[in-house]
């Protein structure tokens, strides 16, 4: 579980965050939704301590992340897996070295064991048999699935997905939202995705969290969401003309 | 105010560069694989300018000699070698090395910064200042000298190609002057510039390529910074070697 308490940062005049709270459950898919300008990325970064809050804390199971020393967070960091918006796979490295390097630098398993792994994550994101393929060969999707892959090489406790279906096809974005689902239910990992995509809200949301401004607008799960019926949320679900009018001939 | 926040920032960097590495075997990874695309990346480059360097020192010194009269032209391979030791060698490698191998660092770190890979490499729990920036310098310092070194071989080796070749002067002739009054001092204060130039040649595009902010256009200006700067650097600290060590 994470949560995050009162969450404050400015960007010199700006104010981005404006004192946001919450829980993020264990086992589930956790969605951070909102418009663009919203704050979701500076949440997340701030929650994986790539930006330092002005104020409030980031609790991982009760344990103050923002409190933590320098040394303190990378034992933390062990725990926490990250799918980010590119992949941001390492370019001068095959696929497998990607997904080999956090076992390379902070585990002492052998070479067996560390390949061994390697092929059981490439396995579970249906990547088999591109080991040698470097990541300037992969599709858009492809990326995604690969950062997947480095992500949970380590078994971690948290995984942070930051807009893991931007620039994917619909039918793509269903895989990489199945796998990411699928992945949390397996290893029962806190999953926190960062996303402006309703169709992730309605397959995978949990319990989804919407900001907006700044600050915490609405919380609940999938099955909530489709009750809103005015507001900021509703103009963020209902953006375009085809589902509101989707949903009105639903409700007629 | 931003000119004393980059050195700030720039010292910390240093510092955190190098700092207790996680794991040593991965260090050392890294430093041979830094050590490998800036020696043999530069290998080509470096003979080609540094043979024709000699060269034309030899022409124009002979030219210019010859035309006094008075000067023995065995003096010519004296002075090929102290100019090649003293300057030519170091300052213009290390200019060319500045342009090569600093925009290439700012431009890697700049790409990884940009494409979020400095952060993944920060998610994992790894300094990335220290597995990114130390490898880069440490590898710039062991292999730079050993290419200056080498230019000095093949500019001396081009200057007697150069001289004889012009009928400015015999084989026998430039070999004299190459053994005459040899100063160790000259090979001591050459090794001094090569690790000074080659720690700015690899620090320097480092600091700016690491912290790129922005997009691809930001990038290409970081490099071009990086290389600037470097050679201004590389000039500055140059003359203070030259009047410390080498004044009266």
């Amino acid at each position: 579980m994470i949560e995050i308490n009162n969450i404050k940062k400015s960007f010199g005049e700006q104010q981005v965050l404006k004192g946001i709270s919450a829980v993020f459950k264990e086992g589930k898919c956790n969605l951070i939704i909102g418009k663009s300008g919203s704050g979701k990325t500076v949440t997340l970064k701030t929650m994986v301590g790539l930006v330092e809050p002005d104020e409030g804390e980031v609790l991982y199971d009760g344990r103050s992340f923002t409190k933590m020393n320098f040394k303190e967070r990378k034992l933390i960091r062990r725990e926490i897996g990250m799918l980010f918006q590119g992949g941001a796979l390492f370019d001068s490295m095959t696929v497998e070295e990607n997904i080999r390097f956090p076992l390379d630098m902070f585990t002492d398993m052998s070479i067996a064991e560390k390949t061994e792994q390697v092929n059981i994550c490439l396995k579970r994101v249906n990547m088999v048999n591109t080991n040698k393929k470097y990541p300037g060969e992969l599709s858009g999707g492809m990326k995604k699935r690969v950062g997947i892959a480095r992500a949970i090489v380590l078994n971690p406790k948290y995984l942070f997905c930051d807009e893991p279906n931007s620039g994917l096809d619909p039918k793509t974005s269903l895989v990489i939202d199945d796998l990411i689902q699928h992945i949390t239910e397996e290893y029962q990992m806190t999953t926190v995705i960062n996303t402006h995509d309703m169709n992730s809200v309605m397959g995978i949301g949990d319990h989804v969290v919407f900001l907006h401004e700044g600050y915490k607008y609405w919380e609940g799960n999938r099955e909530e969401i489709m009750q809103i019926t005015e507001g900021e949320l509703f103009d963020f679900i209902f953006a375009s003309d085809f589902l509101k009018n989707l949903r009105r001939n639903a409700k007629v | 105010m931003k000119f004393l926040e980059d050195i700030g920032g720039y010292l910390v960097m240093i510092r955190h560069a190098f700092s207790r590495p996680e794991k040593a075997a991965m260090y050392s990874k890294e430093t041979f694989r830094q050590m490998v695309d800036i020696g043999i990346g530069s290998l080509s480059i470096v003979a080609i300018i540094s043979t024709f360097m000699g060269a034309v020192t030899a022409v124009q010194f002979s030219y210019q000699l010859k035309s006094i009269g008075l000067v023995p032209m065995w003096w010519m391979g004296s002075i090929v070698r102290k100019g090649l030791i003293l300057e030519l060698a170091p300052t213009i490698t290390s200019l060319l090395l500045a342009g090569k191998v600093g925009s290439n660092i700012a431009t890697e770190l700049g790409s990884m910064r940009i494409s979020e890979q400095i952060d993944a490499y920060e998610i994992m729990g790894v300094n990335t200042r220290s597995y990114l920036v130390g490898p880069k310098i440490l590898a710039a310092i062991v292999v730079i000298p050993m290419l200056i070194v080498l230019a000095v071989a093949l500019g001396i080796l081009g200057g007697w190609a150069g001289g004889v070749l012009g009928h400015f002067f015999t084989t026998a002739e430039y070999i004299r002057g190459l053994q005459d009054n040899m100063k160790n001092w000259d090979v001591i204060v050459m090794f001094i510039k090569c690790l000074f130039f080659a720690f700015i040649i690899a620090s320097i595009p480092c600091y700016k390529g690491y912290n790129v902010s922005g997009g691809a256009l930001e990038i290409g200006r970081a490099s071009t910074q990086a290389v600037v700067l470097t050679s201004i650097m590389l000039v500055v600290v140059n003359f203070f070697i030259a009047f410390f060590l080498l004044g009266e």
